[in-house]
């Protein structure tokens, strides 16, 4: 039996796409797009797309998304993780093929630019936040030790993601940018702090 | 060392010139024997020379013009001003990216060491409004040691934009 999704699900549901579509459609139509090649337009977009997905993962891990809980969360969550280590490799490859000495200075942590290091940081923890994702069963570590190296290197990618996004002239609107990068590290804080239980070694009562 | 408000990106651009000839014309004259390096050689900025196309031709404008890149060039030590010395520039335009062939043109310092290229309005790339210039000993009968500039626009409204060389005999 189908029920009918409450008010609630609805607003939560309009309210989140609004937050991810907004700033990807200011970017879409920034002035700046005028003068650049679809490599590099493809490149940044996938920047945009990357940042407004960081902001499904916490929601979805801490299964606040109606419809989407549990069990059904982590599997979105999982799938989304995927999708965003694709589109850094997208906005990396693509802004290489667009620049290559910048894209190497900026990996080898001597471009002049400081968001380039906050970028290349958070690209590493996404790749080994999803590696560790992906070896999950073969690794064979116990539950909350990973949920804890997996929750670190999440932080990690959040803190370099909002840094990098922020300090960058580029695409984005200033405003609708400021408000996602605030959305999600709201999200990432209240998910950490409500699944502290099950990250954190268990305490004892005193 | 200055107390203009300026971005750090300027003073590390400008500061080595600006300050050194506050220094070399202004309070050396006064204290004349605690100065004796003189006016301290421009340092290559990091990522300067991305994109950098050796051998760009002399032209009289890149482009369709409508942004100035302005600035000057003069010797370590005494800071005289260098005539003739080839400067060349390129950045992302309203016309061009920086690896375009195009969007690089060289231009020569006059008599009194100053270099001014008309060149399409610099846009935001790669994260900043950013212009490049270079002088390579190359092409200059290794006169000095290579320096390349990357100075950063405060707002990319600008239409202008400055840097200024202080080379070291090579």
């Amino acid at each position: 039996m189908t029920r009918l999704p409450s008010f609630r699900a609805i607003f939560i549901w309009a309210a989140l796409g609004a937050a991810l579509v907004l700033p990807i459609a200011v970017a879409v139509t920034s002035p700046l797009l005028a003068w650049r090649q679809p490599v590099y337009i493809v490149a940044g977009l996938a920047g945009v797309v990357a940042l407004a997905l960081l902001l499904l993962q916490p929601l979805l891990a801490a299964g606040y998304l109606p419809g989407l809980r549990a069990r059904h969360g982590r599997r979105a969550h999982a799938l989304i993780g995927s999708g965003l280590a694709a589109a850094v490799g997208i906005h990396v490859a693509g802004l290489w093929l667009t620049s290559p000495p910048d894209v190497i200075d900026a990996l080898l942590f001597r471009s002049p630019t400081p968001f380039s290091a906050w970028g290349v940081i958070a690209m590493w923890a996404v790749f080994a936040a999803a590696l560790l994702a992906a070896l999950r069963r073969r690794l064979r570590i116990r539950q909350r030790v990973w949920r804890l190296i997996h929750t670190t290197l999440a932080m990690v990618v959040v803190l370099g993601s909002v840094i990098h996004a922020l300090l960058i002239e580029g695409t984005m609107g200033t405003l609708s940018k400021a408000a996602l990068c605030v959305l999600v590290v709201a999200a990432v804080v209240k998910a950490i702090f409500d699944t502290r239980s099950q990250i954190l070694p268990a305490r004892r009562k005193a | 060392m200055n107390s203009a408000p300026q971005t750090r990106r300027t003073l590390l651009m400008a500061g080595g010139s600006a300050a050194g000839v506050v220094l070399a014309t202004g309070v050396s004259a006064l204290f004349a024997p605690a100065r004796a390096q003189g006016l301290a050689p421009t340092p290559t900025m990091q990522g300067g020379a991305n994109n950098y196309l050796p051998g760009a031709s002399v032209v009289e404008r890149i482009g369709r013009g409508g942004f100035w890149m302005t600035g000057t060039v003069r010797r370590a030590g005494d800071g005289a001003p260098l005539q003739g010395v080839r400067i060349q520039i390129w950045a992302h335009t309203t016309e061009g990216h920086e690896r375009d062939p195009e969007s690089h043109g060289a231009t020569l310092t006059d008599a009194d060491g100053v270099f001014r290229m008309e060149m399409p309005q610099i846009v935001p790339a790669f994260g900043q409004p950013h212009g490049h210039l270079a002088y390579d000993a190359d092409f200059d009968d290794k006169r000095f040691e290579t320096v390349f500039l990357r100075p950063v626009m405060r707002s990319a409204r600008e239409t202008n934009l400055s840097a200024h060389f202080v080379l070291r005999p090579a």
